[in-house]
């Protein structure tokens, strides 16, 4: 079995988990939920063995190299790091409802790496830039970050939608935690992602000082990042003025995903060098 | 006196400001919304292209604002001093405010204040208050700090902390930022950033900046020994690498090979492997070609050889090789020059560009000249920097991510062991307290009180 096939095989399951969360929710089927949390355990075994393999695959090609070096390859540990911090929060909070936000987000990441036509599932060899523990370092940090971001925009939307609700009503927002766990749930992953979005951009300096002999270049990829990073400690600082908590956070949370999308696909279309521009096609 | 205390007012009502989350909020939201700005506009362009993008008005108007270098615009620039002032006064005014609990040794405990809390852990132990006291007693001194036992009229009550100091985490974090724009001001004041291009063989030792254009002399020369490139099957390249040896009035210092990711650096300067190129070497084959007989003499030529023509035309000197010639004005790449001087002792210079063969027809001498083949060899494109600011911003670094841990997942935990006597035995209640992450708090209580009632 090659890497591509598994990780296909890892898309159709995180698709099945995201409508097994999604069918659990809307027709109160505590059993479909429990499955579901079994079907994403399923996803992330795959995710992670595929990423083994296509590793071991690049050696094989005679060119090895840790599987983080392009779109595709960060697209699928993305995929990876959602997977993992979701199951996180279930096994902590001992809720599935957050899964039916979260595991479609694993489904959609996988499912743009392996069906887009402008990105090549190809392993190739690494061009002298790309060549350092820095950027391994860089890559797996920032992602970690993305991943507790993306589950924390899941929330958010929770929030909004059960806020505009009130808290008492049934029906299907009845479902979802109290807006106080999913306002503490989305301070706890904003921080989470936070510690991991630094660490990522100063790792992701320290590799260009060591390639370049510039830290620091406000190239539009680098200046998005900073971009993400202001909104996120303004989302922590936030939370200590009165009347802060709740709607505008979770709206916060939003936007600072939207400025993770953005980063991480939308500067492509902007003028500029990062290397997966060139890379990723 | 009045004028004083308007003063004083005034300092107050700006300290106040400069204390103020609520500005905080507006800088890091005005840098974010700004910072777009900087990625839709390609920085430091040339004005033409500018021109050409915008019309002039716009263009006179975005000049005006910076909007071409914008992240080194003086708005930019107030927005940065202003959140570093920010931090730094917010952080003074909270260390200060909060001294009496970040910076104490003994804390005094209040009973009180622990009853009221809502983590508790109850049990009812068979031993009375004495035997659990002289029990727990090594047992708590050992899992937590600034231990006080207090005697109460049918008891005793034991506290005990653990991680004040994880309050400082934040200032930590907050003092990275500090460092990070002390670092990035350092650099930008006493360091450069500078490029540098060398033949394999030549040496060097003038750079150019990159932000002027200007050039400037390195305390060491550069010579560039080797250069080679290696490629993958797909002709992406795989790796480029440079000999290098630095001179330091003519005497070599410094020997290295350098390649993308592995720099060199020699005093404060490093070296990069940043691009490499190839430019024709110092030897030609010339063709010499007689107009009066038609008749074509070949000969190879190095730079700085002499040689006598036949047929009595001359001697022509290859005086040297030109990067990126100009010819009255014109542009004609990369070029040998040469001296000519005919049997009537008249010299002129006769110049060779490589693209164009049949360039010197034009000058309708009685023998034309022309580079028939050339040698090419390689260059190496290094970046030269100096940043003197970089060991400041990586303790930036290094403070930021510990700060931001201890600041996000370590707490100031304060306990309260309290055992009252029930009978012949104790009712054992254990309260807590944490200033961050309280759910863990409830944990920890419990696993206290089930490591005390196993105690023996
Ligand atoms: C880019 C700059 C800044 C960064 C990266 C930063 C980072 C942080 C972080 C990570 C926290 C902890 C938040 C939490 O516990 O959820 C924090 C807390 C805080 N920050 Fe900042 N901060 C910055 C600028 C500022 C500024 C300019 C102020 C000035 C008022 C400020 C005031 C505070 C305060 C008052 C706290 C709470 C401290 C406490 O809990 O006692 N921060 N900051």
């Amino acid at each position: 079995m090659t890497s591509s096939v598994l990780l296909s095989a890892t898309t159709f399951i995180y698709g099945i988990a995201g409508f097994l969360y999604c069918f659990a929710w809307v027709f109160k089927k505590p059993g479909a939920g429990r499955l579901a949390s079994w079907v994403t355990l399923g996803g992330l075994a795959g995710n992670t063995a595929g990423f083994i393999l296509r590793w071991v695959e690049s050696y094989r090609m005679g060119f090895g190299h840790a599987p983080l070096s392009n779109l595709y390859e960060s697209l699928i540990f993305f995929a990876w790091t959602i997977a993992l911090i979701y199951l996180f929060i279930e096994w902590r909070y001992q809720n599935r409802v957050i899964g039916a936000f979260s595991a479609p987000l694993a489904f959609l990441t996988m499912a743009y790496a392996s069906l887009s036509p402008n990105i090549s599932d190809r392993i190739q060899p690494l061009i002298p830039a790309l060549k350092s523990n820095w950027l391994i370092a860089h890559v797996i940090t920032c992602f970690i970050g993305y991943g507790a971001f993306a589950v924390a925009f899941g929330v958010s939307i929770m929030y909004l939608l059960k806020s505009r609700r009130g808290e008492g009503e049934g029906g299907l927002v009845g479902r979802f935690p109290p807006t106080a766990v999913l306002d503490e749930l989305t301070h706890q992953l904003g921080m989470f992602g936070f510690l991991f979005l630094s660490a990522g951009i100063i790792t992701g300096a320290v590799w260009a000082n060591s390639a370049w002999g510039r830290y620091w270049g406000w190239d539009p990829k680098e200046t998005w990042s900073l971009i993400t990073w202001f909104i996120y400690a303004t989302l922590l600082h936030a939370r200590m003025m009165r009347g802060w908590r709740g709607r505008r956070i979770a709206w916060l949370s939003i936007v600072g995903f939207g400025a993770v999308l953005f980063t991480y696909f939308g500067v492509n279309l902007l003028p500029g060098l990062h290397s997966y521009q060139s890379m990723g096609q | 006196m009045s004028s004083l205390k308007a003063s004083n007012g005034v300092v107050d009502a700006i300290w106040k400001l400069l204390a103020s989350i609520q500005l905080t909020i507006v800088l890091l939201m005005s840098l974010a919304g700004t910072s777009i700005i900087g990625t839709l506009i390609p920085q430091n362009s040339e004005p033409a292209a500018y021109v050409a993008a915008f019309g002039e008005t716009l263009f006179r108007f975005f000049s005006v604002l910076g909007l071409f270098d914008m992240y080194h615009s003086w708005w930019f620039q107030i927005l940065i001093v202003l959140l570093a002032a920010n931090v730094v006064v917010c952080s003074a005014d909270r260390l200060s405010a909060g001294r009496r609990i970040l910076f104490v040794r003994q804390p005094a405990y209040q009973a009180a204040r622990f009853r009221s809390l809502p983590d508790r852990e109850a049990f009812t132990e068979e031993r009375g208050p004495e035997i659990l006291r002289a029990l727990y007693e090594p047992y708590v001194s050992r899992k937590a700090r600034a231990v006080h036992i207090e005697t109460t009229e049918d008891g005793f009550r034991m506290f005990g902390e653990n991680g004040r100091w994880t309050r400082f985490g934040v200032y930590a974090v907050h003092l990275s930022v500090v460092l990070l724009l002390i670092g990035g001001l350092i650099g930008s004041i006493f360091g450069f950033d500078g490029f540098v291009t060398i033949p394999e063989g030549d040496t060097v030792q003038q750079i150019s900046l990159r932000s002027t254009g200007e050039r400037l002399r390195l305390p060491f020369a550069i010579r560039c020994d080797d250069f080679d490139v290696s490629f993958y099957e797909t002709g992406a390249p795989k790796e480029f690498r440079s000999s290098l040896t630095l001179l330091e009035n003519g005497r070599p210092v410094l020997q290295k090979e350098i390649i993308v990711n592995d720099p060199l650096r020699y005093q404060g300067i490093s070296i990069f492997q940043s691009s490499y190129g190839t430019v024709p070497s110092r030897e030609a084959v010339l063709s010499f070609t007689s107009r009066g007989t038609g008749m074509v003499y070949t000969q190879e030529m190095k730079v700085g050889q002499e040689a006598h023509l036949p047929e009595n035309l001359g001697t022509f000197v290859l005086a040297e090789l030109r990067h990126q010639t100009q010819f009255k004005g014109h542009p004609v790449g990369d070029a040998f020059i040469g001296r000519l001087t005919t049997p009537d002792g008249t010299a002129q210079e006769v110049v060779l560009p490589i693209r164009f063969p049949t360039f010197d027809r034009m000058r309708r001498g009685e023998v034309v000249i022309a580079v028939d083949q050339f040698k090419e060899k390689h260059y190496t494109g290094l970046q030269v920097n100096k940043d003197p600011g970089v060991d400041v911003v990586y303790s930036g670094f290094i403070l930021m991510i510990l700060g931001c841990y201890v600041t996000f997942f370590r707490s100031h935990q304060q306990v309260c062991v309290e055992a009252v006597r029930k009978g012949s035995g104790a009712l054992v209640t254990i309260y807590g307290t944490a200033n961050k992450n309280k759910a863990s708090m409830q944990r920890r209580i419990q696993r206290l009180a089930i490591a005390l009632k196993e105690m023996k």
